[in-house]
């Protein structure tokens, strides 16, 4: 039988699978930097923003504003960095980055991360904040396992990583701030890093 | 017989494979993006198309976005179905 002729086809029916409904991996790099940020922006909150031991935030003070002006630069940075390095590592291979696959990759992510997002400010401005980071961790994750059907790589895993430490981290109030450091900050970074010698070897 | 059994006539081309292969794992496509995925001619596609809907392998939906005319295909079940069979046989052609 022409045997040769069949593995040539499953060959082509792998490849326009992927190319039609997945959009090319995010960059490692992106990954790593998100991490970087997120611990910077961690230390600056940790040694300038913190109330001393023994006291608290309170919401509508200044420190309360600034934190949540450094959480959205983290975040800014981070989408930034990962679009601007992500095209062009697009364009190194001749992909097109905009097309409809990567409109539903943005869509499928932002769905659970915006519904995250309104549920922890609601909760803020009843004075619950007990469970923020924890809950930023559970929906970022989700918004991960969603967006991964229409990407190459394991991003899936990062987002199922997420999620563990964000129901720990509910279980466990008073370590917010340090499952946080861990979720956004070490977890991009070892998930870049992998994401970036895969690519090395590519 | 045995294997080749399953191994289907229709799908034994280039393009009505792709046409397939795209359809299973989207929920529509519309010509443009076939045309663009697959890099062949407009008539090509159409007659490739034309086929697959014959035998209900695929269905068409035509309307209008911005008064442009708009084709959107999608798989059937009958489609899917005959597909996967398909691409089983393919698998066990292929010698491990």
């Amino acid at each position: 039988m022409e045997s040769k002729n069949y593995l040539k086809d499953i060959g082509e029916i792998k490849n326009l699978m992927n190319r039609s409904s997945r959009f090319i991996s995010l960059s490692g790099l992106s990954g790593i930097l998100a991490g970087l940020y997120a611990l910077i922006g961690g230390a600056i909150a940790y040694f300038f923003l913190f109330p001393e031991p023994g006291g608290f935030i309170l919401f509508n003070s200044w420190n309360f504003k600034m934190l949540i002006v450094l959480l959205l630069s983290i975040a800014v940075l981070s989408i930034v960095t990962a679009f601007l390095l992500t095209s062009q590592k697009a364009k190194r291979n001749g992909e097109k980055i905009w097309d409809l696959t990567t409109q539903r990759l943005l869509f499928n992510f932002f769905i659970p991360l915006v519904t995250g997002g309104i549920y922890i400010l609601i909760k803020l401005n009843s004075q619950h904040y007990g469970l923020t980071a924890s809950l930023m961790l559970i929906f970022y994750g989700l918004a991960l396992v969603n967006a991964s059907k229409y990407t190459i790589g394991n991003i899936k895993y990062l987002g199922y990583a997420q999620i563990i430490i964000g129901l720990v981290c509910a279980a466990l109030p008073g370590f917010g701030f340090w499952f946080w450091l861990l979720g956004f900050g070490v977890f991009h970074i070892v998930y870049g890093t992998i994401m970036y010698f895969q690519e090395q070897k590519a | 017989m045995g294997i080749i059994d399953n191994i289907n006539k229709l799908f034994d081309h280039r393009v009505r494979l792709g046409i397939m292969s795209i359809l299973v794992v989207n929920e529509a496509a519309d010509f443009n993006r076939l045309k663009e995925l697959l890099n062949v001619t407009d008539g090509n596609l159409a007659s490739h198309l034309k086929a697959l809907e014959q035998v209900k392998y695929v269905q068409v939906e035509k309307s209008f976005v911005d008064r442009k005319p708009n084709t959107k295909y999608s798989t059937t079940k009958i489609g899917k179905q005959e597909f996967k069979k398909h691409i089983d046989a393919l698998e066990k052609l292929i010698p491990k």
